[in-house]
C-alpha cells in the first residue's frame, strides 16, 4: 500500500512509546532499494521504499522468504544492496566504511548470539572497545546496561554465556546491542529462541527500555502477535519484499489493505484486539505491599486491616519479588520469596495479562513500570470491566 | 645400568634437554605455519582438497624417506632434523585447525561483523579463540609424534636422545647396547610425558573458561 509514513498515531498523541525520555533515535530512509542475487531470476528485494521515523519501533513481518531479513541486513550493509539508497539520519550508509557504520548501529540476533568464550562484561564491551573507550567508562557502562536489562551486575558481570538461561542470554544480547548508545538498533527475530513466558517478559522489558531510550528499532519477526505488541508501526511484506501494508497495528488489524494482509493477520483478529489494549489502560488495584526486611507481625496487621489475604513483597529498590499469601509468611522478618514471580510491564497487552493471570493462584498479575518499579495489580474483574467499556463505546 | 647412567649423567641430561628443545621449537613453528595455512584454506575452500591430499601423503611418507630427500638440500645436522620434525608436526595441527576454524558457528561470525569488527579483528578475537581447543588438541598430538620423529632425526646427527638408540642398534651384542637403547627410549618417553603435562597446564591458561569441556 502506501510507503509514506502514516502519522495519524502521533497526531492522536498516543504512540506507544510516549511518556518516556527524549527521542534518541535517528530516522531511516530506504529509497528504491533493490537486492538481486546473481543467478536468480527475480530479485530478493524489488524496489523497497520506506521511511522509518526516529524513535519508533518498526516491525518487519511476512512469510519466510519474503525478504524481510535481507531488507534488515541491508541497513547495516551485512548485505550490500544492488541499487538504491539507504539514509540514516540523512547520511548515506554507503558513504561510511562498513565497520564505522556497524559500530553506530546496534545489532541483536536470535538467542543473543553471545560469544561463548567471553564473559558477560566482555560481550557487552565489544563495540565500546572497538570505539576506543577507556576502561573506566566501559565498566560503568556495562553495569548501567546490566541494570537496565534487569540483571544484577554484581552477580552476572563475570559469568560466561553458558552459565546463563536462554532469557538471560537474550537480555545480555540486548544490552550488547545498546552498548555504545547507537541511535538505531536492528533486531533479527530477537525472541525466537525462548519459551513463551520468557518471550513475553523479554518483550515487556524491551517496551520498558524503549520507553526510556526511544531509539529507532527495526525488528524482524514472523510472529504477527509479536509485531502487533511491539510495533509502533508494522511493515507487512510479500514475496520480493513488496510492501503489502505499512501502518500502525490498529489500522492493520481494523483495515487490512488487501487479502494477503487479512490472511496473514489471520482469523480471530477481534480477539487480537486484546493485543492492542495495554495493561496501563486498565484500572490497577493497589495491593498491600511489604519490603524485604520488614517485621512480619507489622505486615500481617497491615494486610488484615486492609481486608486482604496476600501481600506483594518488594525489594529495596521497589521491584516486586513475590506475592505470597499471609499464611505463607514465616519468620520474624519478611525474607526474599523463593517463588518465580511473573510480572507484567505496563505496556504488556491484555492478551499477555490474561495469560499470566490464568497461571497465577491469585487470579491476577503484578504490573511494573520503568526499571521494574511496582505499579499495582491487574485482575480478571478489571479486564472484563475494560472490555465491557469498549463494547459500550462501540454501540 | 645405574653405573652406565651415572657415568654419563651430564651427557644424558644435555641430550634430554636438546631433544625437548628440538621438539618444542619445531612444534612452535609448526603451530604458526599450520594455523596460518588453515586460515587461508578456510577462506578459500577450493584449496581444501589439495591440502587434504598433501597432508594425507605427508603422513604416509616415512620419516626416514623424508630425511633422505632433505639430505642433499640441507646436509647433515640439526637443520635437517628441525625441518623434518616441523614438517610432520604441521600435519595434525593443520587438520585440527581447519576443522576447528570451520566449526565456528556462522551466526557468531556474522554477529561479529554486524558489530563492526574487521575481518582481522573477528579472526583474532572470535574465530581463533573459539577454534583454539580443537587446534590445541592437534598441538598435543603433534608434540607426541614429534618426540618420535626427533629420535629418528638423530640419524642425520640431529640433536637429542635418538643418538643413544642408534648407538645401541649399531653395537648389538656389545656390552652397553641394551643400556644405550633403554636410556634413549625411556628418556624420550619421560620427556614426552612431562611435555604433555605441561601442555595440559598451558591449555588451562589459554582456553577460555567459557568453552572448556
Amino acid at each position: 500500500m502506501t510507503t509514506a509514513p502514516d502519522l495519524t498515531k502521533d497526531e492522536q498523541g498516543e504512540p506507544s512509546s510516549t511518556g518516556g525520555g527524549e527521542v534518541s533515535g535517528a530516522e531511516i530512509v530506504l529509497r528504491d532499494v533493490v537486492k538481486q542475487y546473481p543467478g536468480q531470476k527475480t530479485p530478493a528485494v524489488q524496489s523497497l521504499s520506506l521511511t522509518i521515523p526516529a524513535g519508533e519501533i518498526v516491525m518487519f513481518v511476512g512469510p519466510s522468504g519474503c525478504g524481510k531479513t535481507t531488507s534488515l541486513k541491508m541497513i547495516n550493509r551485512l548485505i550490500e544492496p544492488t541499487s538504491g539508497t539507504i539514509l540514516i539520519d540523512g547520511q548515506d550508509v554507503k558513504q561510511q566504511s562498513q565497520t564505522e557504520l556497524r559500530r553506530r548501529v546496534g545489532y541483536v540476533i536470535q538467542g543473543g548470539s553471545l560469544f561463548p568464550h567471553m564473559t558477560v562484561t566482555k560481550n557487552i564491551a565489544i563495540v565500546p572497545k572497538l570505539l576506543g573507550w577507556d576502561a573506566d567508562r566501559i565498566s560503568t557502562r556495562v553495569d548501567e546496561l546490566l541494570d537496565l536489562v534487569g540483571l544484577d551486575p554484581e552477580r552476572y558481570r563475570d559469568r560466561y554465556p553458558r552459565e546463563l538461561s536462554g532469557g538471560q542470554q537474550q537480555r545480555v544480547g540486548v544490552a550488547r546491542g545498546l552498548a555504545a548508545d547507537p541511535p538505531v538498533i536492528l533486531m533479527d527475530e530477537p525472541f525466537g529462541a525462548v519459551d513463551p513466558i520468557t518471550r513475553q517478559r523479554l518483550q515487556d522489558e524491551l517496551l520498558s527500555i524503549q520507553r526510556e531510550l526511544r531509539k529507532t528499532i527495526v525488528c524482524v519477526t514472523h510472529d504477527i502477535d509479536e509485531a502487533i505488541k511491539l510495533g509502533d508501526r508494522i511493515l507487512i511484506l510479500q514475496e520480493g519484499a513488496q510492501v503489502a501494508q505499512y501502518d500502525t497495528p490498529e489500522v492493520v488489524l481494523s483495515a487490512p489493505a488487501n487479502d494477503f494482509v487479512a490472511d496473514f493477520v489471520g482469523a480471530g483478529s477481534s480477539l487480537k484486539a486484546l493485543s492492542l489494549a495495554r495493561v496501563n489502560e486498565v484500572e490497577l488495584r493497589q495491593e498491600v505491599t511489604a519490603t524485604i526486611g520488614e517485621s512480619t507481625a507489622e505486615v500481617r496487621k497491615r494486610v488484615e486491616d486492609a481486608g486482604s489475604r496476600s501481600v506483594v513483597v518488594l525489594d529495596g529498590r521497589g521491584r516486586p519479588r513475590g506475592w505470597p499469601w499471609l499464611r505463607q509468611l514465616k519468620g520474624e522478618t519478611i525474607v526474599e520469596p523463593t517463588e518465580d514471580l511473573v510480572n507484567l510491564d505496563q505496556r504488556a497487552t491484555l492478551n499477555d495479562a490474561l495469560d499470566t493471570m490464568l497461571s497465577s493462584s491469585h487470579g491476577g498479575a503484578v504490573v511494573t513500570g520503568d526499571r521494574d518499579q511496582y505499579l499495582g495489580v491487574v485482575d480478571f474483574d478489571a479486564v472484563t470491566a475494560y472490555i465491557r467499556n469498549l463494547e459500550a463505546e462501540h454501540e | 645400568m645405574w653405573d652406565f647412567i651415572d657415568e654419563r649423567k651430564s651427557q644424558i641430561a644435555f641430550n634430554t634437554y636438546q631433544h625437548a628443545s628440538l621438539v618444542i621449537q619445531s612444534v612452535l613453528v609448526a603451530t604458526v605455519i599450520a594455523v596460518g595455512i588453515a586460515v587461508l584454506l578456510v577462506r578459500a575452500p577450493r584449496l581444501q582438497g589439495v591440502a587434504n591430499i598433501v597432508s594425507a601423503i605427508g603422513l604416509t611418507l616415512p620419516s626416514f624417506a623424508l630425511i633422505g630427500i632433505l639430505l642433499p638440500l640441507t646436509s647433515i645436522g640439526p637443520t635437517t632434523a628441525f625441518i623434518a620434525v616441523t614438517f610432520y608436526a604441521v600435519l595434525p595441527i593443520l587438520r585440527n585447525a581447519v576443522v576447528g576454524l570451520r566449526g565456528v558457528d556462522a551466526t557468531l561470525l556474522e554477529s561479529a561483523r554486524g558489530m563492526g569488527m574487521s575481518e582481522l579483528t573477528s579472526l583474532w578475537r572470535v574465530r581463533l579463540p573459539l577454534a583454539w581447543p580443537v587446534i590445541f588438541a592437534g598441538v598435543r598430538v603433534s608434540t607426541q609424534m614429534a618426540m618420535g620423529i626427533a629420535a629418528i632425526a638423530a640419524y642425520v646427527k640431529g640433536p637429542g636422545l635418538g643418538e643413544y638408540i642408534f648407538t645401541g642398534l649399531t653395537q648389538i651384542g656389545g656390552a652397553n647396547a641394551i643400556n644405550y637403547a633403554v636410556v634413549g627410549t625411556v628418556g624420550i618417553i619421560l620427556v614426552a610425558l612431562v611435555a604433555d603435562a605441561l601442555l595440559l597446564l598451558l591449555g588451562r591458561f589459554t582456553i577460555s573458561k567459557g568453552i572448556r569441556a
